[in-house]
């Protein structure tokens, strides 16, 4: 019951919620710009609406 | 290896996109007359005729609701319903169901219209529609998300492309902000009047996060999502970088959400929501600068393009205004430049950076690259393009700048005390003094509203020459 109350005091949720969402965004970063390898595959997708020929 | 161009009318719904594209023209025409009435109205007040309808308190809301709903919305639908098709190489699912979304936005806008010059509403910006409206929108919403995403699923594409994912997010967060801004209470089952469920900061609070995430998802990620398809088609080459669209799309999406009440500085809300509002405004401009310098930098090598084609011209032109709104509002969010800006023509000037600049201007440039591809047909005529790029552009900076002087001068003069402690002007003075730039705005709204003229001609010619026929295969070896 003392850990939900700790969740409902804005004191604790918004350095929480800062912490979460800086690491998700980091993560994100590293994802994408981590590994050469993955990133050139990634970068391969910005070909699909090239690939849909026109008429 | 053989090569075969598609039969897409037959591979694709082209037909719900026609439909939505030609209702974008008539809308965009229709919203954009209304717009320069009611700014005339401003500036020759006997434009009024002492015709209630016709007042520029209820005209006001029919001209935001044709342009943003009306133009906006189906220049969305038309263009998310191809995009997706073609980025995903898929039918749109859900057959006949896309049809009922196009009845039922028409509904809704004409019933707004409506509503609107009749006297109902909710007094809500951008929501002014009352209840009973308000649960068509959520149905023909909830069908539009469902064949979205039915489509997505159905993808014969492992990769689902990034314009999808702002499409969806916009989607999603339209639902989400809909749902929550219209909670009211009618006052009895056969009556349109109703009343929100919040009450005073809260109700506040609610509109703005409604208000302002209307411009980040409606006005902003959708169009986006228009920007990383039809940008790179038109130049030929892929988006410059798609790592950098999907730090674009995430940033955006999240920072977004926080903004809202930098619409509401120096009033009974808590300060502390005020200063976090201002703050994610500020950390805005990264992600919309990346995203910017992304669709811009998407032209590299192929400047060239800039003087010979004017449909890219719209569209990088779009880009600037997206980055040049998107540095202003940032600006405006700031505590101190809000005491003087809030409440001034400055706002509505930087709304219409926004919506004429970057949203009105992609979507031209999206539609010319759309339509003729609709049709199996060329553009009748690039020259009158032209035409309309150079009025759309004359007539948004005449616009913007009127705006700036009048907000800025408003802001000055309402602050304005003279030695004795006391305000140096009275309000009917700074109206006063404002009607040479509302003359001015007028006149920015008409070279506007000319060039749409222009375009819904040029295209009616296109579509006159063109076919709905499926094309024949053409095969090569």
């Amino acid at each position: 019951m003392e850990l939900f109350l700790w969740f409902t005091k804005f004191e604790n949720t918004k350095p929480l919620a800062l912490v979460i969402f800086f690491t998700v965004f980091c993560g994100i970063l590293l994802y994408l710009y981590g590994s050469r390898s993955r990133g050139e595959r990634i970068e391969e997708h910005k070909n699909i609406p090239l690939l849909d020929e026109d008429k | 290896m053989a090569t075969a161009s598609v039969v897409t009318s037959e591979q694709y719904n082209y037909d719900i996109i026609r439909k939505f594209t030609i209702m974008t023209l008539v809308w965009g025409a229709v919203g954009m007359l209304v717009g320069v009435y009611i700014a005339s109205e401003l500036a020759f007040p006997f434009l009024n005729f002492d015709i209630p309808y016709i007042t520029f308190g209820r005209l006001r809301p029919v001209h935001t609701g044709a342009v943003i709903f009306g133009f906006g919305g189906s220049a969305l639908f038309a263009t998310s319903y191809y995009v997706v098709q073609r980025t995903c190489q898929t039918r749109l699912w859900g057959g006949n169901l896309a049809n009922f979304t196009f009845w039922g936005w028409q509904a809704v806008i004409v019933l707004a219209a409506l509503g609107d010059v009749m006297g109902h509403s909710q007094g809500r910006e951008y929501a002014e529609m009352e209840w009973p409206i308000d649960l068509l929108i959520e149905v023909v919403w909830v069908v539009y998300m469902a064949i979205f995403i039915g489509t997505l699923m159905n993808r014969k594409q492992p990769h689902i492309y990034v314009a999808n994912w702002f499409y969806l997010s916009f989607i999603l967060a339209t639902a989400l902000l809909h749902t929550f801004n219209n909670l009211a209470v009618p006052i009895s089952l056969f009556s349109i009047k109703s009343y929100s469920l919040f009450s005073g900061a809260q109700d506040a609070m609610t509109q703005w996060w409604y208000g302002h995430n209307a411009v980040g998802f409606f006005l902003t990620a959708a169009f986006l999502g228009m920007m990383y398809y039809f940008v790179p088609k038109q130049a030929g080459k892929p988006v410059y970088s798609y790592r950098l669209s999907i730090v674009h799309f995430w940033a955006l999406s999240f920072m977004y959400m926080w903004a809202g009440s930098h619409h509401l500085h120096w009033t009974a809300i808590p300060d502390w929501t005020s200063t976090l509002a201002a703050t994610f405004s500020i950390m805005l401009l990264l992600p919309s600068w990346g995203g910017m310098i992304n669709g811009i930098m998407t032209l590299s090598g192929a400047w060239d393009k800039l003087r010979t084609d004017p449909i890219m011209r719209f569209m990088i032109v779009a880009l600037s205004f997206y980055g040049m709104s998107t540095f202003e509002g940032p600006m405006m969010s700031l505590k101190d430049v809000n005491a003087l800006s809030h409440y001034t023509d400055w706002t509505v000037g930087h709304v219409h950076s926004g919506a004429l600049g970057w949203v009105a201007m992609i979507s031209f440039g999206s539609l010319y690259h759309l339509i003729p591809r609709l049709w199996n047909t060329q553009v009748y005529s690039l020259r009158l393009i032209n035409v309309h790029f150079w009025l759309a552009t004359i007539g948004v900076l005449l616009y913007i700048t009127a705006m700036w002087i009048s907000g800025i001068m408003q802001g000055l003069m309402w602050r304005a005390f003279d030695d004795f402690g006391n305000l140096q002007y009275s309000f009917a003075e700074s109206v006063a003094a404002m009607h040479p730039f509302y003359a001015m705005r007028a006149l920015g709204g008409a070279f506007f509203l000319t060039g749409m003229v222009v375009m819904c001609y040029n295209m009616y010619k296109t579509i006159n020459q063109g076919n709905t026929e499926a094309a024949p295969v053409a095969a090569a070896a």
